[in-house]
């Protein structure tokens, strides 16, 4: 049989809903497996670790062929909403926990979360804008670091 | 279907070495369960989780996932895997006597 995996770096770079959420799935089913995970949020994936923005994640609705509605009828006022909505709600059933609650889920199991400190300085933030969560703002050198014998995943 | 020999009883087990008759299932046999997954010794708190997880099971056909477990069963997220090293949904199923969680959470 080959190694199993011992520890899993995804880079979470969207931060729509469906952008966030299989990097949250992923890193809780690998702590669940006994895989370490840390999580590396980057450009707009760092929305998920946003205090302010992290449970108001929405589905894209527009540039979203998976949605199979065409461009114009996405774009509607409250589409977005709506289909976050609906979609929230068929999660809440299968037990998947809003974000902020994940997180906490993630960070307790012992899966570590980074925000990409090239995308702090471009978007101005720091380390008060972030959930408590988060260890640390780290460069791609110590993301490369941390993820020696690590499978990294790009979400 | 292979078989691990527990408390001198030849004891039928799934592709995950998990029980495979409930029947079989004793308390003597969780704790020798959980020696094999490197748990010495079961305390109230583990107990707490796998009867949970045991009651859950009856009522739903699956085990709970983590986060059921984490907000019903008592014990949360933190203490589930100081119990349970490396996998506590798991190893708790399996020491509960029941086969590993299907659900992804």
């Amino acid at each position: 049989m080959a190694d199993a995996i011992e520890k899993v770096s995804i880079i979470v770079s969207k931060g729509s809903l469906e952008g966030v959420y299989p990097a949250l799935i992923m890193a809780n089913g690998a702590r669940m497996e006994g895989i370490e995970a840390d999580l590396f949020f980057t450009f707009f994936g760092m929305d998920g670790i946003i205090k302010k923005r992290m449970n108001n994640l929405k589905v894209a609705t527009v540039g979203n062929p998976g949605m199979h509605m065409p461009t114009v009828i996405g774009a509607l006022p409250g589409m977005s909403a709506f289909a976050t909505k609906m979609m929230s709600k068929k999660m809440d059933e299968l037990d998947i926990p809003p974000v902020g609650e994940f997180i906490e889920m993630i960070h307790d199991a012992g899966g570590e979360l980074y925000a990409c400190k090239a995308s702090v300085d471009m978007f101005g933030l720091t380390m008060e804008d972030f959930c408590p969560q988060v260890e640390d703002i780290i460069s791609v050198g110590q993301f490369y670091e941390r993820s020696v014998n690590a499978k990294i995943i790009f979400t | 279907m292979s078989a691990v020999e527990v408390l001198g009883k030849t004891l039928e087990v799934d592709a995950d070495g998990n029980l495979a008759n409930r029947a079989d299932w004793t308390e003597d046999i969780a704790k020798e369960f959980a020696r094999m997954e490197g748990i010495e010794e079961l305390t109230d708190r583990h107990w707490l989780v796998i009867n949970f997880m045991r009651k859950v099971f009856d009522e739903k056909g699956d085990a709970p996932s983590i986060r059921r477990l984490t907000k019903e069963s008592g014990v949360d997220t933190k203490e589930l895997y100081s119990l349970f090293p490396k996998g506590p949904a798991k190893k708790a199923a399996k020491i509960a006597g029941l086969p590993k969680p299907k659900g992804c959470i």
